[in-house]
């Protein structure tokens, strides 16, 4: 095993690289988020990929990656949208694991989406606060001091089985987790039964959307014709990450995992889980259709999604010996 | 899970909040016996403590559920809140109400509390009426949100309601207890909001480094006690010394 107190350095932090895991539970009732990785299969699934544990931290980009110096020889993977990663002049393929030894990870554009996540053997050990490791960026605390990444940070990793290589080894073979979704289908939602916002909740689904600029990891921000508005009671009700709410402006806003715990405008329904991972994919002026469906779907979908998570997770068995 | 809006036995209503979660509505507007249920409630789910229980989370006249739809499905999900609702609803007046009562020290006016003369010559009340009402009360937390530890106190004098500031203040300081419409509530940290400042107070609302993270927790009955300049900044320094 590695020693421990060893740090990546943050060499250029890209526009919005957090430390995220799996989310905080158990403390909404004191108006604290959720948090995490916007797609948990996925940074869970790159944690296996490394040998690491499901919840182990990893780092969420968007957009842009950051450039990283490695201070030891480390297995990495990377998984979500397509990142320009290179190593020391080497180009580096997403979806397998990595062994690299020390020296700079450079995480550059990201092309087909919006977010990736890095996962690295060991992981992003950073101290969990109230039971968690994964940044609250509205609240600031959790993750690496409770903000995104800046230029000069110092990460401790946690342990790891010691790798003795001088050059980049590529797993040659890939995973493709989303290899039989069309990531132009409709995003899926349940509307509310609400006669008094059943006919704008339908609406939502007969017109096509754009995903405004200011969305961010709270929410994803809709701009088209607006939706009639509808008289909420104005009263604050629990919300969750895939409420769907419209403010008196007409322009639906899709909670994800920073939302806050409650909220007053109307609730036209929520985005299914399984539809989730794909609007944190959506980039700004993304076009996107949204469709009605019933609860037993929303179930169906979610079923569908981990269940080919298990199978991948089976198939990799042979190939990765080293998982904790 | 069902779409439709089903009703439990009496007044409770079950919706789909998200996959994982279910929302219970007991009422709707602000209503502080439709509150005292949705807290009592509350209690008793948390008491029952089923494994696959995520969060609680209680509002003014709802409650949302978060399970971990790994371990239990929608539907059992659904059925046991049904059977705990007609429990609580059948021995609704017997049950005991367990209830803190938290003291919060506030220091009023001057640069504790900015609007604290404006808001009273709009009430058409000195600084000290307004001071002495408004410290005579008791409240309870209704809610916490907004931000982390953000306190909704339900139980403000009607007669002291005062508008949000038309600009909302881009910087409002932590503690600061504040007035917005019929509400009073207390800022937990530094950011921006629209309601009146009337003082300060300097306890830590939200302290991650804390055990209990939030000074105060959903269902609290609260009291502000007035306090002067000196017993702030003798109180702050205690803070700062309290350890984590």
């Amino acid at each position: 095993m590695n020693t421990r107190n060893e740090f990546i350095e943050v060499i250029a932090p890209g526009p919005l690289t957090s430390v995220q895991d799996r989310g905080r539970h158990g403390w909404r009732h004191l108006g604290i988020a959720r948090s995490g990785a916007l797609d948990p299969e996925l940074a869970a699934l790159a944690n296996h990929l490394v040998g690491n544990r499901d919840d182990d931290a990893v780092l969420e980009l968007s957009l842009h990656g950051p450039s990283l110096r490695l201070p030891r020889p480390s297995r990495i993977a990377l998984l979500g949208a397509s990142v320009d990663a290179r190593f020391e002049g080497t180009v580096l393929p997403m979806a397998r694991p990595i062994d690299l030894p020390a020296g700079t990870l450079k995480l550059g554009g990201v092309r087909n989406g919006v977010r990736a996540w890095l996962a690295i053997a060991g992981g992003f050990e950073v101290a969990p606060v109230l039971g968690s490791r994964s940044t609250d960026l509205r609240g600031g605390f959790g993750g690496h001091q409770g903000r995104a990444l800046q230029a000069g940070d110092r990460l401790p990793l946690g342990s790891a089985p010691s790798l003795r290589i001088d050059s980049p080894q590529i797993a040659r073979w890939w995973v493709d987790p989303d290899f039989d979704e069309d990531p132009h289908l409709p995003i899926r939602y349940l509307p509310v039964a609400n006669p008094a916002l059943a006919d704008s909740a339908a609406a939502l689904a007969r017109q096509p959307w754009s995903v405004a600029a200011a969305s961010n990891r709270q929410g994803l921000r809709l701009d088209g014709a607006p939706l009639p508005a509808v008289g909420g009671s104005g009263v604050s009700e629990p919300v969750a990450p895939g409420t769907i709410q419209l403010p008196a402006d007409g322009r639906p806003i899709v909670l994800l995992a920073d939302a806050q715990t409650v909220g007053g405008y109307a609730r036209l329904g929520h985005v299914i889980a399984a539809d989730l991972p794909r609007l944190a994919q959506a980039p700004p002026h993304a076009r996107l259709r949204f469709e009605a469906c019933d609860a037993p779907a929303a179930i169906a979908a979610l079923r569908h999604r981990r269940e080919r998570m298990a199978r991948l997770r089976l198939a990799l068995a042979s190939r990765l010996p080293h998982t904790r | 899970m069902s779409a439709a809006t089903a009703s439990a036995p009496s007044a409770f209503v079950f919706e789909a909040l998200a996959d994982d979660a279910w929302l219970l509505r007991l009422g709707d507007g602000i209503d502080d016996a439709v509150n005292a249920r949705v807290h009592r409630l509350a209690a008793r789910l948390r008491a029952q403590a089923p494994p696959w229980l995520r969060d609680l989370v209680p509002a003014y006249a709802s409650l949302a559920l978060f399970f971990d739809e790994a371990a239990v499905d929608a539907l059992s999900v659904q059925a046991w809140l049904m059977t705990q609702c007609a429990v609580i609803d059948a021995s609704d007046d017997e049950l005991p109400t367990p209830q803190r009562i938290v003291e919060i020290p506030v220091a009023y006016g001057g640069h504790y509390g900015p609007d604290l003369d404006s808001a009273a010559a709009e009430l058409g009340l000195s600084a000290h009426e307004l001071i002495a009402r408004h410290s005579g009360g008791e409240y309870t937390v209704a809610m916490i949100g907004f931000a982390p530890g953000f306190p909704y106190l339900s139980g403000l004098d009607p007669a002291l309601a005062l508008p949000r500031l038309a600009t909302p203040r881009t910087e409002v300081a932590a503690g600061s207890v504040a007035i917005g419409g019929a509400q009073t509530g207390i800022y937990p940290r530094p950011g921006p909001g629209g309601w009146r400042l009337l003082g300060r107070t300097p306890l830590a609302l939200f302290d991650v480094a804390r055990a209990q993270p939030s000074l105060l927790q959903p269902g609290d009955r609260v009291r502000f006690v007035a306090i002067d300049a000196a017993e702030f900044a003798e109180l702050a320094r205690l803070q700062a010394q309290t350890p984590a």
